[in-house]
């Protein structure tokens, strides 16, 4: 078998008071492939980020980036990944020429070669105009491109990008996305890609993790993942109101009633898309106008349901300790 | 590494650390006007001390010059842990860590924006009071030692403030510490020479208070001229308070900047 980009055994990573923000995780990704790490708030995505990119050592278990064990041969791990956390860690009185020139520098690159590469990066994420505006005045979405540009200064073979979209506006997000797959489709690049959002994991990665509580609670490709839940939903909303309670009782006649929305109701089909045509006919049969149906395909967030029993939204945890930026949970990461 | 590559990250580092100081009119601006209106206040309020028998100067304002110098290096203090206390916050300093960066580069870049605030406040101090009348009885060579002097100072409290900035990540902490440079500064020979402080307990602190050899280390050349005691013991405060300080912040910058 060939050398995975990234594997994970047993990781976890335990703060004091005995919270295990990650718990036994178990990971593989293979060189080129999108990985989406999707879950809400809390979840442990940005621990289990922080200990990929030696940021943060584990409690126990172990894990390899590039072939390199982050605890060991963290400057090897280093200089092979490229990351953009959480935050866009930028400065806000400098601009972005001068970020790329100080990221350019501190991995080593002089003169005309640092110049060159920071200019193609800017170009490539569409900030070359405001190259010599300072950061504390672009948008999330800038800052975000800038964030990513910064992080393959070094031509990384291996990408982190922890929530890159959270916060951002639907263009925005799109952009980002463009850039992700065309790193990934032309250049190889290997990306480790966290998310609470359900869309980007579905659009972006080659193969998602659902983590909750610390925990992965399914993985596959985001196909495999919606198979695996396997039947679609229909959703119907009468044309009278008073007919709402004799439709959800025809309705749970094709199989087991899911959330909708308050004027209409909705079940998982237990024989498929090809009951649609028998439940309008046995609303038709019931005498129930019917204002609007709906077949939805199933979801990660259904997998997300399925496998935690809960809906992603609205799912978030207690906001995971960061180590590296909050007192508290510094002490407490020291002392654990 | 090579030194050379060391040498490339401290440079960057340093000029980072200075544009983004001087490019916050809100932390130099205060950092030369607040120990200038001090200085007004003081020489203007407090004249008549120099009719105390062995008061050693005819001039206030000579005498009250040295507080500027002192209580800009405070400034210092403010200025590096609350810029060190935003790399934390934001992340920059992960985005750091991430990098073959080495510590003692990141540790250099910021002394060095340290050192460029202290210079532009000790020349602006220095011209403020050539202007104003003050002699510097050391002559030129006393001038440039006062602003050696006033640099070593502005080192040592910027150093404090970035050491607290380390062990916290917090803005408001490095906030909740700039009384305590103040109280420093007003319970120490600030306003009289130690000898004629006439409180047992004022006195007592001022001659524990390193703040007050500092004062009278850069007093000295103006009023006196060259004072070999009160040079060396100048010199010596603000060295020892500034290796202690440096010692400190380079262990917090190691825990910090923990990675594997």
């Amino acid at each position: 078998m060939a050398e995975a980009a990234i594997e994970a055994f047993g990781l976890v990573r335990e703060f004091k008071k005995g919270l295990r923000a990650v718990d036994d995780i178990e990971l593989r990704v293979e060189p080129g492939e999108v990985y989406g790490f999707l879950g809400p708030n809390g979840a442990g995505k940005s621990t289990t980020v922080h200990m990929l990119t030696t940021l943060l050592p584990p409690t126990a278990g172990s894990a390899r980036v590039g072939g390199h064990d982050v605890v060991t041969e963290g400057e090897e791990v280093r200089a092979i990944i490229g990351a953009a956390l959480q935050d866009a860690a930028l400065d806000p009185f400098l601009t972005g020429s001068e970020h790329m020139k100080l990221q350019t520098a501190l991995h080593g690159m002089r003169g005309r070669e640092g110049r060159e590469r920071g200019e193609e990066l800017l170009t490539r994420v569409g900030l070359s105009k405001a190259a010599d505006r300072k950061v504390g005045g672009y948008s999330g979405g800038m800052r975000r491109r800038l964030d990513l540009a910064l992080a393959l200064v070094h031509r990384p073979r291996i990408l982190f990008l922890d929530e890159p979209t959270t916060g951002l506006d639907v263009q925005s997000r799109s952009a980002l996305w463009e850039e992700v797959q065309r790193l990934a489709g032309d250049r190889g690049v290997t990306v480790f890609l966290t998310t609470q959002y359900l869309e980007e994991a579905d659009v972006l990665a080659d193969r998602v993790g659902i983590i909750h509580r610390g925990r992965i609670v399914a993985e596959g490709t985001p196909e495999a993942l919606k198979a695996e839940i396997g039947r679609p939903s229909v959703e119907a909303t009468p044309v009278e109101e008073e007919d709402l309670p004799r439709m959800r009782q025809v309705l749970t006649r094709f199989g087991e009633a899911v959330a909708s929305s308050p004027k209409g109701a909705a079940v998982r089909l237990l024989g498929g898309d090809a009951q649609l045509a028998q439940v309008v006919r046995a609303l038709d049969a019931e005498d129930i106008g019917i204002q609007d149906l709906q077949l939805h395909a199933p979801t990660l967030d259904d997998v997300f349901l399925a496998k935690t029993g809960r809906s992603l939204e609205g799912a978030a945890e207690e906001e995971e300790p960061n180590p590296r930026r909050d007192a508290a949970a510094r002490e407490e990461a020291l002392a654990a | 590494m090579s030194r050379s590559t060391v040498a490339l990250q401290v440079g960057m580092l340093a000029r980072r650390s200075v544009v983004r100081t001087l490019r916050q009119p809100a932390m130099v601006i205060p950092a030369l006007t607040f120990p200038l209106l001090l200085l007004a206040i003081n020489s203007s309020g407090l004249d008549s001390a120099t009719r105390l028998p062995g008061f050693p100067s005819d001039s206030y304002f000579e005498f009250a010059l040295a507080i500027a110098f002192v209580q800009g290096a405070l400034f210092s203090a403010n200025s590096a842990g609350t810029n060190v206390s935003n790399d934390v916050e934001t992340g920059f300093l992960n985005r750091l860590s991430l990098t073959p960066l080495r510590r003692v580069a990141l540790l250099l870049g910021q002394l060095a924006g340290i050192l460029a605030l202290g210079l532009i406040q000790a020349v602006t101090f220095l011209g403020v009071g050539l202007v104003f009348g003050a002699g510097i009885k050391a002559g030129v060579g006393g001038a440039l030692v006062i602003v050696a002097m006033s640099l070593l100072i502005s080192l040592a409290f910027g150093c404090i403030g970035a050491f607290v900035a380390l062990r916290t990540g917090s803005g408001e902490a490095v906030q909740g510490t700039f009384p305590l440079f103040f109280a420093a500064l007003f319970l120490s020979s600030m306003s009289l020479p130690r000898n004629l402080i006439e409180s047992d307990w004022f006195r007592t602190i001022a001659d524990w208070n390193p703040v007050s050899y500092m004062l009278e280390g850069i007093r000295s050349l103006v009023i006196t001229g060259w004072d070999g005691e009160a040079l060396a013991l100048g010199f010596a405060c603000a060295g020892t308070l500034a290796l202690l300080a440096l010692a400190a912040t380079a262990s917090a910058l190691r825990t910090r900047m923990a990675r594997t």
